[in-house]
């Protein structure tokens, strides 16, 4: 007899299909967030702000009640609607531009208040829903449509690192950097994902998973290209790990 | 006989590759056929050799795949 050992979470519009480009993490990160709400029984409990940009597009794919926020906007509204309803779980679902450019002081500031609400953070250091430009998490010497010369340190600035810089401020619970490409990580990034859902659950305040993710479109690979990019170039300018577990 | 099984719900492969390269008996790869966006999506090639360790649905991005094992 052989029993089913893996398949969609809920969560998921029966049937659906994201939206993100072939090999484009957002939709790893999207699935997996699903398996953790599922698994925490909180599917039917949960609301995620969206932020602007491809992440976006899991409206038409999580079957979990939302807000959209203006860019970059989405931890001002995480923050009032979990004062509102402290019993919703609520995450906001960002990319970097709309979470470390636009977004920044509304960031900052949730994270300084220590609101009881979950950032799950896609950093795949671009702009890639308006076509390449450069991020604040773009690495040094990357070629974007904004930077067609490099990044250059002294004209655009080094990568902002969002985990080690939410790690000066008194009040996060969980601030962790996971990634989902491969296998081992990605089991990783689910727990991750769990224990900041989990610190929210507890009351304990605000919590933080970055995933350091990939944009094959914009970065101009294949998708297998992407995560051996990732492995051996994105990972050693944003190192995985727990920054803080309360 | 396999000790596992895959079921891939192929309008929702993107034609990544990711399970092909994951997949540790390489069971998985592609075949002429497209799906009705034109992937060519992921098809068990190998379906002997599965073990149904489920590493092809867990680097899946996109949650096409449903994994089946011989239950103990
Ligand atoms: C106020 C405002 N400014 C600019 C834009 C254009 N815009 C849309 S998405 C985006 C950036 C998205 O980048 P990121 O947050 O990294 O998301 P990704 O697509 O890379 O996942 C920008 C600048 C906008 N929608 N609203
Ligand atoms: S443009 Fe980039 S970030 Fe957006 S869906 Fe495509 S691969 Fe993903
Ligand atoms: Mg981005």
């Amino acid at each position: 007899m052989m029993e089913k050992v893996y398949s969609r979470p809920s969560g998921i519009f029966e049937g659906a299909v994201t939206g993100f480009c072939p090999g484009c993490l957002h939709s790893s990160v999207s699935k997996i967030v699903c398996e953790a709400l599922d698994e925490l029984n909180m599917v039917d409990n949960a609301c995620y702000i969206q932020g602007v940009g491809c992440g976006g597009l899991v409206v038409t794919y999580f079957d979990i009640d939302t807000v959209s926020a203006p860019h970059g906007r989405a931890c001002a509204v995480a923050s009032s609607f979990k004062r509102c309803s402290p019993e919703t779980l609520v995450f906001t679902y960002q990319g970097d531009g709309d979470l470390a450019a636009i977004g920044l002081a509304e960031t900052m500031s949730a994270a300084n208040r220590g609101e009881n609400f979950t950032v799950i953070f896609v950093n795949n250091g671009i702009y890639g829903m308006t076509g390449g430009q450069l991020a604040p998490t773009t690495l040094l010497g990357t070629k974007t449509t904004t930077t067609p010369y490099g990044r250059d340190i002294r004209e655009h600035g080094a990568p902002l690192h969002m985990c080690e810089i939410l790690n000066q401020l008194e009040a996060p619970a969980y601030i962790a950097r996971v990634t989902c490409a491969d296998v081992p990580n990605v089991r990783k990034a689910k727990e991750a994902v769990k224990k900041a859902f989990r610190c929210q659950i507890e009351g304990k305040g605000f919590s933080f998973v970055e995933f350091v993710s990939n944009c094959p479109t914009n970065w101009g690979m294949s998708p297998a290209e992407s995560l051996d990019y990732i492995h051996n170039t994105v990972l050693k300018e944003f190192p995985l790990g727990e920054f803080r577990a309360k | 006989m396999a000790k596992g099984r895959v079921e891939i719900y192929t309008e929702a492969c993107k034609s990544c590759r990711y399970c092909i390269i994951t997949c540790p008996k390489k069971v998985l790869g592609t075949t002429e056929a497209v799906n009705s966006k034109g992937y060519q999506y992921a098809v068990p090639l190998h379906p002997e050799d599965c073990i149904g360790c489920a590493m092809c649905a867990q680097i899946c991005p996109d949650a096409a795949i449903t994994v089946y094992r011989e239950a103990k």
